[in-house]
């Protein structure tokens, strides 16, 4: 019975990963994946590695990436300790939905709005920004604005899918021990600092151990949807680019190479944050 | 007795209605512009409600074939996508919810399937082989690469586990097998988490967009995100008809972009109040369990 999912998996994801030596070679297309091509040895690698952008590629990639795990983190711990306190059911309920919505509208139509909504010169927000005063951004052709949209416009986006989760486990937590901590004297902060959150700090721990497997994905949906060569100095990340020189370009080995380096760093990171999980918060997936 | 003012819970609530407000700005925002007259909309001046108010925008996205054609080529991914995705994760969840005495492989199996969470090969192997595989152009290159939905299964897997033993020894003492049993007992118990998955697949489905945009080579095949995207992102008009440009000529752009992102997203706002305990249910079983 399992015999049709794993069939699957062989052909789509293992044969593609048999394909990996294409970063090897010099691949011509016509000559077909595993057929006679042309063996080159790390050359492909050696090339990506003397570009004068590369340096920048990897930072974007990087910076991005990680400061989307942090805002990503502190964010949805704040508005679900928040959440916590609210006593109005049918208003926090309805809060809750309205936070949830954006992670499921996809980024095509997200990145329309925003494109419309940060427009310098047509934009809803601009507009706002030049009746307080203030000169118009260009939040999205401005090298110094673009990585800072963007990891707002992903928090965002995001916020709303963990504060369900520190929610859920926030519920779980004993309502005996504010019970007890209000007769002792406890303010509503010290409750918060003494029960909500070391009632949570497992769920902490684990989504922050599991978001290590994060720290090199900047969100290509995102960004290619967002991005223009404006600002490929600050915005141009790993995925962008192997899709422009890979399947623009047609440098195939090479846009493999990238994406090899990518995926074994990616595969040390998630690894390592599965162990971690595992160890410490005796995490298991299957 | 007399109630003291709380200004925390006043402050708390009104400032978390703010953060409410900002999700769905934006969306409101949109529907607003697309509501909107483009003379209007063309000035940036529209907020929350339609100034001017006109339709036409919407008339014209209506007419449009290419729309329509993106249209149907998404219900049909959805729904033959959705069923397969489905179909797919219960079958290897069911064996792969045994314990390893009854199910000798389960460890190989499992880590097959694990290790394609945490390794993947990269798009241009990926691209090679679904072209080579001659699916390009096909409905199937949307559908086959992305069948196997491994965290789907470990939802479901999660699930199939609390299902009571004792259950499914009985069906097995009445002669029932493997197939009976999974069909006729933890399906049916399972229900919830089948929905979850479900509807997990169907909004991955509607939203994709990159496969389309890479495995079509024909924007007569694109599914809907994929149309959005080359129309309102990229601004690219290769699926324009000569007259349908020269109406586009006098509608502002703004208003157009605006409708059509919007009913790029109105079937998900549309079901998502609906069945948000069922992705909230999902989204707990499948993050933090046990």
């Amino acid at each position: 019975m399992i015999l049709p999912g794993f069939i699957l998996v062989v052909i789509f994801s293992y044969v593609p990963m048999a394909g990996i030596i294409i970063a090897f070679q010099k691949f011509i297309p016509a000559k077909k994946l595993f057929g006679d091509q042309k063996w080159i040895g790390l050359d492909n690698f050696k090339y990506v590695m003397s570009l004068p952008n590369f340096d920048n590629l990897l930072w974007n990639t990087f910076y991005i990436a990680t400061m989307k795990v942090i805002l990503g983190l502190i964010v949805p711990i704040v508005i679900a300790l928040l959440l916590n306190e609210m006593k109005h059911a049918l208003l926090k309920r309805s809060i809750q939905t309205a936070i949830y919505l954006p992670h499921f509208i996809s980024w095509v139509v997200l990145g329309g709005i925003f494109i419309d909504m940060l427009s310098p010169t047509d934009g809803v927000i601009n507009n706002l920004l030049v009746k307080l005063g203030f000169e118009p951004i260009f939040f999205l052709g401005d090298n110094k604005w673009f990585p800072i949209t963007m990891i707002l416009t992903d928090t965002w986006k995001e916020f709303g899918y963990g504060t369900i989760i520190y929610l859920a486990a926030l519920t779980g937590v004993n309502p005996n021990l504010y019970e007890a901590a209000q007769i002792d004297g406890a303010n509503r902060w010290k409750q918060t600092l003494h029960i909500s959150i070391p009632g949570i700090q497992m769920v902490i721990v684990l989504l922050m151990v599991l978001n290590l497997g994060n720290l090199l994905n900047a969100g290509f949906d995102q960004i290619f949807n967002m991005y223009s060569p404006m600002v490929y100095e600050s915005g141009d990340i790993l995925d962008t680019f192997v899709y422009r020189i890979g399947l623009l370009d047609a440098q195939f080995g090479v846009a493999t190479a990238v994406g090899l380096f990518k995926s074994v760093i990616a595969l040390v990171l998630v690894s390592s944050s599965y162990y971690l999980a595992y160890r410490f918060a005796d995490y298991r997936i299957f | 007795m007399r109630r003291k003012l709380d200004w925390f819970i006043i402050f708390n609530n009104i400032f978390l209605i703010m953060v409410a407000a900002i999700c769905l700005f934006p969306i409101v925002h949109v529907l607003a512009v697309s509501l909107s007259s483009s003379a209007v909309a063309a000035t940036g001046t529209v907020t929350i409600w339609p100034k001017d108010f006109s339709l036409t925008s919407y008339e014209f996205v209506a007419q449009r074939k290419a729309f329509w054609t993106s249209m149907l080529i998404s219900i049909e991914r959805i729904t033959l996508g959705g069923l397969i995705n489905v179909i797919i994760a219960i079958t290897i969840a069911y064996p792969l919810s045994k314990e390893k005495k009854d199910f000798s492989l389960r460890t190989f199996y499992a880590w097959a399937f694990f290790i394609t969470m945490i390794f993947g090969a990269g798009l241009i192997p990926s691209y090679m082989l679904v072209k080579e595989l001659n699916l390009i152009d096909t409905i199937w290159a949307l559908i086959l690469p992305g069948a196997v939905p491994v965290f789907s299964v470990i939802i479901l897997l999660n699930f199939f586990r609390l299902t009571p033993k004792e259950l499914s020894e009985s069906a097995f003492i009445d002669g029932a097998g493997h197939w009976r049993t999974l069909w006729s007992i933890y399906v049916p118990i399972s229900m919830p988490a089948i929905a979850t998955i479900s509807l997990f697949s169907l909004v991955g489905h509607w939203n994709s967009w990159f496969d389309g945009l890479i495995y079509m080579n024909n924007p007569s095949n694109y599914p809907l995100q994929s149309y959005i995207q080359t129309v309102v992102v990229q601004k690219s008009f290769t699926t324009l008809t000569p007259e349908e440009a020269k109406v586009m000529a006098k509608i502002s752009d703004k208003t157009l972009k605006s409708a059509q992102v919007f009913l790029g997203a109105l079937p998900i706002i549309c079901v998502y109040p609906f069945l948000q305990r069922y992705f909230v249910k999902g989204m707990v079983l499948g993050s933090v369990k046990g």
